[in-house]
């Protein structure tokens, strides 16, 4: 890939969510991508933990992905979920013992033969500016052995990225900020 | 929200604090954050690239210690999704809420401001039609989150949130109450600046950016390790609204000017090489 051109412009700085988002930015449904009805509907959940291990109660997540056909939405309507639009953005804030949950689908993989992941942004009370990383589905390994991400880590590392397949279809991903099995967070070109 | 017992920076649970963030003084804090000051300067004399965000690691702000990655960021291209973000309209925003002095049956009480300015990207391009949220204590330093214990009064008036859609040009513009400093537990007789919290999209999911506004002049800047988390002046200037009497109002608001400057998007120069080959 070509080198990517300089900014004109330099970035403002990000600041962390503080403790007292809750009253403003959750919102009705924000983690139900789909409802729970829906036929391809899947629980996506985990917990997010600090560097002790410890829970973190005050976090708040995103999710950003393509729908099971691996169509990228372009549909408004996010905040006001109508419950029949796929607009492939949530928002929630994690419980009083660190857990989210949302309800989505599995993406489909943008082009045929990449592994499918869904983008994750997590703030928290604590974390001075938001990080990214990516929940890749477990099944397909073969995408997986291939992904230009996931092939340029080293094993201990990469398996922090790929969430687990619980027995009901669930899928699991806990998010460590810190510590053993530190999730690993991304950086991308033109951030600076 | 449902009541919280976990730990944070409010009142109610002083107690489950660690208690090296409630006992260190004023003068602790800052001798740390003029360190790590200094050092940096040492280091861009040395050759060392400006730093243009917060540090996410920055021990004056006691509650980063346990929530930063130890390990360096991944550098990653970005894929298909990473290069879309999610769609917002006038659906999903009314026009009003960007007035967050009209939203109970009577005036809120204090400084009625006005704030606004762009959103654009690391190019200069305006990002229109996305979705901006803001946040905020009232002017005597409440919010109205059930968490925030501080013994001011709570405005009936008054709830401070806001949101609104870009204009064609990544315009946007608030009508607000200016917010008032108000003590927080890092540290012994710690205070924060005044500021309202804003939250913002770009055209890339890559782009997007959480962070505090502030007011010029504060004298509470020099105190504040969330602030000075950014270890660059002129980085840390970017947070600072200027006084914009344009924007002022004949008796009716004052106004400050805050332009915000996205990452840069890589969906365009990434498409435009696809394009060539």
């Amino acid at each position: 890939m070509a080198q990517a051109p300089e900014l004109k412009l330099v970035p403002t700085p990000g600041q962390t969510i503080g403790p007292f988002y809750g009253y403003a930015l959750p919102f009705e449904k924000g983690g139900e991508l789909v409802n729970q009805a829906h036929p391809a509907a899947v629980r996506l959940h985990g917990v997010v933990y600090d560097g002790n291990g410890e829970v973190i109660p005050d976090s708040m997540l995103e999710i950003w992905q393509a729908d099971e056909h691996g169509n990228v939405a372009s549909a408004d309507g996010s905040l006001v979920r109508d419950g029949y639009t796929f607009t492939g953005w949530g928002r929630v804030p994690v419980d009083n013992v660190g857990h989210y949950t949302f309800t989505t689908v599995n993406p489909g993989p943008t082009e045929e033969g990449k592994a499918p992941f869904i983008m994750l942004t997590v703030f928290a009370r604590g974390l001075l500016n938001r990080l990214f990383t990516r929940i890749y589905l477990p099944e397909d390994t073969e995408a997986l052995a291939n992904d230009p991400l996931l092939t340029s880590l080293p094993e201990d590392r990469r398996k922090t990225l790929i969430a687990t397949r619980e027995a009901d279809g669930s899928l699991r991903f806990d998010i460590r900020l810190q510590g053993e099995d530190e999730t690993v967070f991304l950086s991308y070109p033109r951030e600076s | 929200m449902s009541t919280q017992t976990a730990p944070d920076e409010s009142f109610e649970n002083a107690h489950v604090l660690d208690p090296a963030a409630s006992t260190a003084s004023q003068e602790e804090i800052s001798t740390e954050i003029s360190d790590a000051h200094a050092a940096y300067r040492q280091q861009v004399l040395a050759g060392a690239k400006e730093e243009t965000q917060p540090r996410v690691d920055f021990a004056p702000y006691r509650s980063s210690l346990l929530r930063h990655p130890t390990k360096d960021l991944h550098h990653t291209d970005p894929e298909t999704i990473e290069l879309h973000s999610p769609a917002f309209g006038q659906r999903d925003v009314h026009i009003l809420e960007s007035d967050l002095t009209i939203q109970h049956n009577g005036e809120p009480i204090g400084e009625r401001i006005v704030v606004a300015g762009r959103v654009l990207d690391g190019d200069g391009r305006p990002v229109a039609g996305q979705l901006i949220e803001i946040w905020q204590a009232n002017a005597a330093g409440r919010y109205v989150h059930k968490r925030d214990q501080h013994p001011a009064p709570i405005d009936p008036n008054f709830t401070g949130v806001g949101r609104a859609i870009t204009g064609p040009n990544g315009e946007y513009s608030f009508t607000t109450i200016k917010p008032a400093p108000y003590p927080w537990k890092n540290h012994h007789n710690a205070w924060r600046p005044a500021h309202i919290h804003f939250s913002l999209f770009g055209t890339d999911f890559t782009q997007r950016m959480i962070t505090q506004m502030y007011f010029p002049g504060d004298p509470l800047f020099a105190l504040d390790p969330i602030y000075q988390a950014i270890t660059d002046q002129k980085a840390r200037d970017r947070l600072v609204a200027t006084y914009d009497h344009s924007i002022t109002s004949h008796e009716w608001a004052t106004g400050y000017n805050w332009d915000i400057v996205l990452t840069g998007s890589n969906r365009t120069w990434m498409e435009d090489e696809e394009g060539e080959n």
